[in-house]
């Protein structure tokens, strides 16, 4: 029996001591008529060699980023993983650990965690940040609660340059919640009409940069939200906020994003980790965890989940959300990846993005190829306009060995020839050279 | 016991120096390019610590060692599920062709990936007796959200949707229960539990009528005890219309035994960070994921996974014109999802049963071997938790249950759950689980029966307790008075540009 330990002679021991004849007996209290009385029908049991080879087997089913020039961002980015961030979050006392709530036993995870709270905040540009959340999207949806909470309006309006996905799950809660969502059009790549909003929004939320590759004007966003009275969300890159002015220069009052780029896995999408940074003034109704430092009885410092009442297992449907996990395992990749990197390292990465980015957008102007927003500034994205249709260059592509980038057809009408382009600090010159001839060769 | 000597550690950044960098970091080799001109304004202060590979190892492989987890020793944290993370599980969900995939890529791209999706979903089927698994919850809290939003969907496609507005949550409930049904937009009425532990059926009867969306039924209970009328509850709950959701906290009690689909239950959440074996990661990724019956199917969230019977091979329906939409960005916690197919298909059909059974052996083990000095809140056979009331200890000898938790880590374990359910004074909550060999329970035992000694003859080693860890008792209070929430430097550093 894999990973249970008992002997014969353990149970026969341990059923003389609890006073049953068989461990059938202890389930007394389950109606014969509800017991399986027949083994289900699933595969076979595989032994250790078995299993390795099974999922190995679909695995390499997958055309992954270790065998394909990578150039599909959209949200999560081939970016580089230093090898300490693997090796010190398999630890086991880390990895096999549970929420702390006996904070005399967890003080090493509840100092990461403080220490996350602390980077996020400061890579954001805001008061403080929490313990983190299921991903970007939920992240999203969790701020726009909170901002009808704390306003009593129920719109909420969100640029259409925002994530396809991030706006999809935000349908879902607000359908959910009884809140009105209202899209912000774009033009030419950019959110710039605000006009809509009024004294029923709850809050403006924009993303920076935005799913188009775009650097938003945050200023003009900002002002629209105060005019109404509406609280300013931002979903922000932390990697492009390594270079560009943080949210909370923008007085934003609730930043939100998805922690991938910082040293976790894309996974398929998932497990991510979810950010939520906010000015102080919210701090005892936001959702999820938060750590703060304080002392035992002989002064010594420590650390502690702290603002409990807040949350679901002490003000059950009074609490601020339902949130119970959070992604501490993932928040601690975020803050070995800080730490590996520190502000001049984590300046690199996004540096050479812009540099790698800044010759990519002129290397693929290619064959009619060329730039479908060409006045806006980006940070790490492009949109590349096609003179074919962009799933079949992507297709093409893929057969020679890049992953080209993500067609937009399927999320923006009319732009059925238009690529999303990301470049990472981890192409080199060579590569998006090449990225050019063979796309001028499928043109 | 003497106090462990361990200096207190500093905070990463006051071991910052600056100019110095933890990683070889790739860097581009494409021309420089002029900052400002690409981008406009620029950023113009970041503070992150700096320091070099060996000290950020050090760091944080200190702090390791002031965390406990299960590698380190038993955790019998009920309702938890802490069960042993087996390593063939890590090896196998960190397999390239698995962790450098992009959801967005085209499906014809990833078909070992669909195909991980669609085995974990027929065997959770199986196991569940579900007609349908979606894998997209993030947590089990999450499920039980998503959960309440497809029940929401039913009764709005009946024309109910103004009518039904409150969710049922027993008193033992777990608190994620009424959160989720708040946030879902439902009000909440507590229905009581009865002296046996089970649910109060005549309260039951008296909560029920056409404004009831929902029940939400935890089972086993969180009192560690079988709901035995389950199958009467379900049927007194669809009589009104309602629908009966199954909180899948404890399924570890059920795995390979009994099926929560042939109990009745229109849908339930599975923690698969708990029953199957995913890494809890000191609080999260959880791994969620829901079963439902075919009348709920409509409203799955969307993309829909399906093996496609025409031809085998594994697809995605986006076309579903009832779906309650996307509940996560992509296909859930992937990577979770990959260890815990790894460990279904480690007992599969052969061995199923076996985690139940000796889940439930170890917790009435356990119960049986402390029965003198911690008496179970009711006596029954337990599953595979089960709860014990101090009291007894609060009442004579002014010592709490928190006081025996704090003084078992003394002893160098893990402290069950305290205080929880809320219906049992100073209850300890504890949970074997199957992977903890007799050995293990025994010492565990030995020192609960040792502590409750010392709680009679020298109750101040239990109110001072823990003095062995690295500090001691923390002051809440002034954490709350005085937020202090993240680091904050003296000077505010430039940037070398």
């Amino acid at each position: 029996m894999p990973y249970i330990p008992h002997t014969e002679h353990d149970r026969e021991a341990m059923l003389a001591t609890i006073g049953v004849r068989s461990i059938d007996d202890l389930f007394v209290d389950i109606p014969a008529e509800l017991r399986l009385n027949a083994p289900l029908e699933i595969p076979s049991a595989k032994n250790e060699y078995e299993l390795y080879l099974h999922l190995a087997h679909l695995a390499r089913q997958n055309l992954d980023a270790t065998r394909l020039d990578w150039y599909l961002g959209a949200g999560l980015y081939d970016r580089y993983i230093p090898s300490v961030v693997g090796a010190l979050i398999s630890r086991g006392e880390f990895l096999t650990a549970y929420t702390p709530y006996q904070p005399e036993f967890s003080q090493g995870y509840l100092q990461t965690i403080y220490e996350f709270q602390s980077m996020i905040a400061e890579v954001y540009g805001m008061d403080l940040a929490n313990a983190s959340m299921y991903d970007g999207a939920t992240s999203m949806a969790e701020a726009a609660y909170l901002a009808s909470a704390v306003t009593s309006r129920s719109r909420i309006a969100i640029s259409q340059g925002v994530h396809p996905h991030f706006r999809q799950v935000l349908d879902t809660y607000a359908w959910a919640n009884s809140l009105q969502v209202e899209t912000l059009p774009l033009m030419n790549g950019a959110t710039r009409d605000y006009s809509t909003i009024g004294t029923e929004t709850a809050c403006v939320i924009v993303q920076y940069p935005n799913f188009l590759g775009t650097i938003e004007d945050l200023h003009a966003a900002k002002e629209a939200a105060q005019e109404a009275g509406a609280l300013f969300v931002v979903v922000a890159d932390p990697v492009a906020c390594a270079i560009l002015p943080p949210p909370g220069e923008f007085d934003a009052d609730i930043v939100v994003g998805e922690g991938q780029p910082l040293g976790v896995a894309m996974g398929f999408g998932g497990p991510l980790v979810g950010l939520f940074a906010c000015k102080e003034k919210y701090v005892r109704r936001i959702p999820g965890r938060i750590v703060g430092r304080t002392h035992d009885h002989l002064g010594r410092p420590g650390y502690t989940m702290t603002l409990r009442t807040r949350e679901q297992d002490i003000r059950r449907e009074k609490a601020t959300s339902n949130i119970c996990t959070n992604e501490a395992l993932m928040a601690l990749a975020n803050t070995v990846y800080l730490s590996a990197l520190g502000k001049n390292g984590l300046r690199s990465v996004a540096e050479s993005t812009v540099r790698n980015t800044q010759y990519a957008m002129k290397a693929l102007q290619v064959k009619g190829a060329k730039l479908k927003f060409e006045k806006q500034r980006v940070f790490g994205e492009f949109a590349l306009e096609l003179p074919k249709p962009a799933h079949e260059v992507q297709k093409r592509l893929i057969d020679r060995g890049i992953m080209a980038g993500l067609p937009l057809g399927d999320y923006y009408a009319g732009m059925e020839s238009v690529l999303l382009v990301a470049v990472t600090e981890t192409r080199s010159k060579a590569q998006i050279d090449r990225f050019a001839t063979e796309l001028s060769e499928v043109l | 016991m003497p106090t462990k000597k361990v200096q207190q550690p500093q905070l990463i950044f006051d071991k910052s120096s600056p100019g110095r960098i933890g990683c070889n970091l790739p860097v581009a080799d494409t021309p420089e390019v002029d900052l400002s001109a690409a981008l406009g304004d620029l950023r113009r202060e970041l503070q992150l610590p700096e320091l070099g590979e060996l000290d950020v190892v050090r760091h944080f492989t200190n702090l390791s060692h002031l965390n406990y987890g299960i590698d380190t020793g038993f955790y019998p944290l009920g309702s938890c599920s802490m069960k042993y993370n087996p390593r063939i599980n890590e090896r196998t969900a960190g397999i390239p062709g698995f962790t450098h995939i992009h959801p967005m890529q085209p499906p014809a791209t990833v078909p070992g990936a669909l195909e991980v999706l669609a085995q974990t979903q027929e065997i959770l089927c199986q196991v569940t007796g579900f007609d349908e698994i979606t894998l997209q919850p993030l947590a089990g809290a999450h499920g039980e959200l998503t959960c309440l939003m497809l029940i929401k969907a039913f009764h709005a496609e009946n024309g109910e949707g103004d009518q039904r507005t409150v969710v049922l949550v027993p008193d033992s409930a777990h608190g994620t229960n009424p959160a989720s049904a708040a946030i879902c937009g439902y009000s909440v009425k507590t229905v009581p539990t009865d002296t046996d532990g089970g649910c109060d059926l005549n309260a039951l009867r008296a909560a029920l009528g056409p404004d009831v969306a929902a029940f939400m039924v935890t089972n086993p209970s969180t009192l560690g005890l079988f709901e035995t009328n389950i199958r009467e509850i379900c049927d007194m709950v669809h009589a009104v219309g309602g629908q009966v959701f199954c909180d899948g906290a404890n399924m570890n009690a059920m795995v390979g035994t009994t099926r929560p689909g042939d109990h009745g239950f229109d849908c339930m959440h599975l923690n698969l960070h708990k029953t199957f074996s995913t890494p809890h990661g000191g609080g999260g990724p959880g791994c969620g994921a829901i079963g439902l019956k075919s009348h709920l199917e409509p409203y799955l969230p969307v993309p829909v996974v399906r093996r496609s019977r025409a031809s085998g091979s594994v697809e995605l329906d986006y076309t579903r014109p009832h779906s309650i939409g996307r509940v996560s960005a992509y296909f859930g916690q992937f990577l979770m999802e990959v260890r815990a197919l790894t460990y279904l298909l480690a007992f599969g059909r052969e061995h199923m049963a076996d985690i139940s059974r000796h889940a439930v052996l170890n917790a009435n083990y356990i119960k049986a071997r402390l029965k003198d000095v911690l008496p179970a809140a009711h006596d029954r056979p337990c599953m595979h938790e089960c709860v014990l009331t101090a009291e007894k200890y609060k009442r004579e000898y002014g010592v709490r249950a928190l006081d025996i938790s704090k003084r078992l880590i003394d002893y160098g374990f893990h402290p069950p759950t305290n205080y929880f359910p809320l219906i049992v004074p100073e209850a300890l909550m504890i949970e074997p689980t199957e992977t903890e060999c007799k050995e293990t329970l025994d010492q565990f035992c030995d020192a609960v029966i040792a502590i409750c000694e010392e709680a009679r003859t020298n109750p101040q080693l239990l109110h001072d307790a823990p003095t062995t860890q690295i500090v001691g008792r923390l002051d809440e209070a002034a954490a709350v008075k005085n937020l202090d929430v993240r680091f904050r430097s003296a000077e505010p550093s430039k940037l070398n540009v």
